[in-house]
């Protein structure tokens, strides 16, 4: 074994997957990947560029930034503008644009932080702890989203600044779970799901044990897959062959790193300082239980109370079709706005600026 | 929605670990695995070790995706 | 003398007299250089003239690898190596925030002195201001170059042809992942260091078998993804890449891995990408790796008719992807 990378991008191996893929001349289906990191992937290794006409792939929600509703970067932004506060962020929120309550296009991160805010793009939300450490007169605020891979780092972070009495250290939570979110687009019939491609780190968190219930609830199979050409190519074509098999289970095909029980030490973290509640999905709407909201415990870390923010649902710009793709239930090219007025220059919805967003990858990869 | 990269653990310190991808360092955290050795391969994820690879594992779906012969059927 | 660059510097006075003497003069050193004037005077030999401006503006001024000066001779060099011209003279402005430790100007100085030998260009004439603290990140430096093309040697982003090979002479990505690591907070050791090179002397080389050649372009800002999407909407065709073709190294991959960055926006300064017929493409390719600037040369696509204006790649599996122009700077990424 190589590297764990090169041994799954092999050239030999790829190049077999992907004739197979081509050739597929079963019966029409349609697959969801749920994760935005795969569908990146899928249009990285020009995997799309190989699909036959009888495998659908439709991309689903799983793009953190995507489905964050508008209010939130609005929020982020105004924080920013304060002389206090130094914000803390993925490179992934910066190009966003905040929308303001009646549907108009706000700023982004990007152009506050031109204009002088303090805005600085961390790796991890770790490398906060140290800002928050060197800078004890001023509040830290970490811009919390992404799924449950993400969200254990972020509560080690919380557990951290309270352990060293960093009081200045701040999280603004966005966060969000897969499994709720799931059950609502099973039930969709206007999306019409057959099998779904399952998210391979989010599941080394949370372990397969829930897909379980998808496919026995709602009939629908799944495959838990890694993010290297081989781990996707192979998953997509043992999830078509299910389906024409009709054989509803859940495969794990990234066992080195994937087991059913997850990894506990993780979820218990995250259990520790998280609590759920509901949450707006952008483009969705409510799912009950798929947020995550920082437990009364630690409140002094939690930036919607430190700074007393609201969490208020307001338009979404005009002629967006965010919504309709992140179910999978439209493509980018369906919407007016794709590559004229919304370009990832000058971004409308959070798909084209998001760096795994569906829009931002067509634009990006596709055309050919 | 999960950049992942796994990398192997050339140096374990208290609540950390120096990880090597591809002849580049990086020290992370391991808060939450139960526990590392060096030698092992990890999943790291925004600066954090998130999960063990386990290596028996990795040949097996290597060979399985090599043979390919299950697919093959379709 | 005090140790760091003052206003007073700025002032025209002795303390600027002083400063060019003993630092400027005394490491760019030539001929021309010491004529003293307000203007340099020479006789430049016949034929077509090239001539080209660049700004550096660097942070942080020293890196693994070189500094700003040595990169604003290099960069400079290349846009005239890159223009088919063999570059002969130079100017450099030098933008001075106060503040600046004396010996630091001095080791740029001594770099570029050096990096100008190496190259056989001259650094004719210059010119020194110094700002308020603030008003500049250390040192800014503005340059200018003038070259002349050998008769035979006609080169530019509109003349790739479809069935031309292109080649990029060595690993990419170098620079621009060598920069990233510097900045803060990264945490992230490595042995990589910027490419930064002078390209003139290989180039003359190659001249020296052919002059069959379509297009010279250094992929310094956006990339080589950036630079080849120029050229194609320049030239009206389409380029085909082979991903597996592709030099990059190890190093380079591992941070952008980590970042969730790609090596095909990663900038380089002493990489150059050469298009030119399939017929000569070999040879050349042969004289570029004897170079110690081109020893990791490969043919990495070809250019083709359609999809004009388009970069398009074929990845490990056998599909296709197109690669698109770099938007923004690249961020880390979590997703």
């Amino acid at each position: 074994m190589n590297n764990f990378i090169d041994d799954f991008r092999n050239s030999e191996i790829a190049r077999k997957m992907g004739s197979m893929l081509s050739s597929y001349r079963g019966r029409p289906v349609t697959i969801m990947e749920v994760c935005g990191t795969h569908t990146m992937a899928i249009f990285r290794y020009g995997i799309r560029a190989l699909l036959p006409d009888g495998i659908r792939l439709i991309s689903g929600p799983g793009c953190p930034v995507c489905v964050t509703p508008s209010y939130y970067v609005h929020a982020a932004v105004t924080l920013s503008q304060r002389d206090d506060v130094i914000i803390t962020t993925f490179g992934d929120m910066m190009r966003i644009p905040a929308t303001a309550g009646d549907g108009s296009r706000g700023e982004s991160l990007l152009s506050r932080k031109a204009q002088g805010n303090d805005i600085r793009i961390v790796y991890s939300p770790l490398d906060s702890l140290k800002i928050a450490a060197e800078n004890p007169g001023k509040k830290v605020v970490f811009l919390s989203v992404g799924f449950e891979t993400t969200v254990p780092v972020i509560a080690l972070s919380v557990l951290k600044a309270n352990e060293a009495g960093l009081d200045n250290f701040s999280v603004l939570s966005a966060n969000k779970t897969v499994p709720e979110a799931l059950k609502v687009l099973s039930v969709d019939s206007e999306i019409g799901v057959d099998g779904y491609l399952y998210p391979g780190h989010v599941s080394a968190i949370i372990g397969t044990g829930f897909y379980d219930e998808i496919a026995e609830r709602y009939g629908i199979p799944g495959i838990v897959a890694g993010f290297e050409p081989l781990d996707v190519m192979h998953a997509i074509i043992s999830l078509a062959s299910n389906i024409n098999n009709k054989k509803i289970v859940v495969e794990n095909q990234y066992c080195r790193v994937v087991t059913r029980e997850g990894n506990p030490v993780a979820l218990e973290k995250m259990n520790e300082v998280f609590e759920a509640r509901d949450a707006v999905w952008r483009g969705i709407g409510c799912i009950p239980g798929s947020g995550l909201q920082v437990r009364d415990k630690y409140s002094k870390h939690d930036a919607w109370k430190v700074f007393d923010l609201r969490q208020e649902a307001g338009n979404e710009p005009k002629g967006c079709l965010c919504g309709e793709v992140l179910k999978g239930k439209r493509t980018p090219k369906d919407c007016g706005l794709f590559g004229k007025a919304c370009t990832p220059e000058n971004p409308v919805g959070s798909c084209m600026v998001s760096s795994e967003g569906t829009c931002a990858a067509y634009y990006k990869y596709g055309g050919i | 929605m999960c950049l992942g990269v796994p990398g192997r653990v050339v140096k374990v310190l208290d609540k950390t670990g120096l990880v090597e991808i591809m002849g580049v360092s990086k020290e992370v955290s391991t808060e939450l695995l139960k526990e590392v050795k060096v030698g092992d391969y990890v999943l790291i994820h925004a600066g954090c070790a998130i999960q063990v690879i386990d290596e028996e594992e990795a040949v097996n779906t290597l060979q399985l995706f090599s043979e390919l012969k299950e697919l093959m059927n379709e | 003398m005090p140790d760091i660059i003052t206003l007073a510097h700025g002032s025209g006075g002795k303390l600027t007299h002083n400063l060019i003497n003993d630092i400027f003069a005394r490491h760019l050193a030539n001929d021309i250089l010491k004529q003293g004037d307000d203007a340099a005077r020479f006789d430049l030999p016949g034929g077509r003239t090239a001539f080209t401006t660049d700004s550096f503006v660097i942070s942080p001024v020293f890196f693994r690898g070189g500094d700003i000066g040595k990169l604003a001779v290099c960069g400079t060099v290349n846009d005239l190596a890159a223009s088919g011209a063999s570059p002969l003279y130079l100017t450099c402005g030098f933008i001075i925030e106060e503040g600046l430790p004396l010996d630091e100007l001095e080791r740029i100085a001594a770099s570029m002195g050096h990096t100008a030998k190496e190259c056989g260009v001259k650094i004719v004439a210059g010119d020194t201001k110094v700002v308020q603290k603030g008003a500049a990140d250390k040192l800014f430096i503005n340059t200018s170059g003038i070259g002349v093309i050998a008769s035979g040697i006609e080169v530019s982003g509109s003349y790739a042809k479809p069935g031309d090979r292109v080649i990029v002479t060595g690993n990419i990505g170098d620079h621009g992942c060598t920069i990233l690591l510097e900045r803060e907070g990264l945490d992230i050791s490595s042995d990589i260091q910027s490419d930064c090179a002078p390209l003139n002397s290989m180039l003359e080389e190659v001249f020296s078998i052919t002059s069959d050649i379509h297009v010279l372009r250094d992929p310094t800002r956006g990339g080589l993804a950036t630079t080849l999407n120029e050229i194609a909407v320049q030239s009206g065709v389409g380029i085909q890449l082979y991903e597996n073709q592709i030099p990059v190294r190890d190093e380079v991959r591992g941070i952008c891995e980590l970042l969730g960055m790609d090596p095909l926006y990663m900038a380089n300064e002493g990489k150059m990408i050469v298009i030119a017929p399939e017929g000569p493409a070999d040879r050349i390719l042969e004289i570029l790796r004897k170079n110690r600037y081109g020893m990791n040369s490969r043919i990495i696509g070809e250019v083709v008719k359609a999809p004009a204006g388009r970069v398009v790649m074929k990845t490990v599996t056998g599909g296709n992807r197109v690669v698109d122009m770099l938007v923004g700077d690249q961020l880390p990424r979590i997703c």
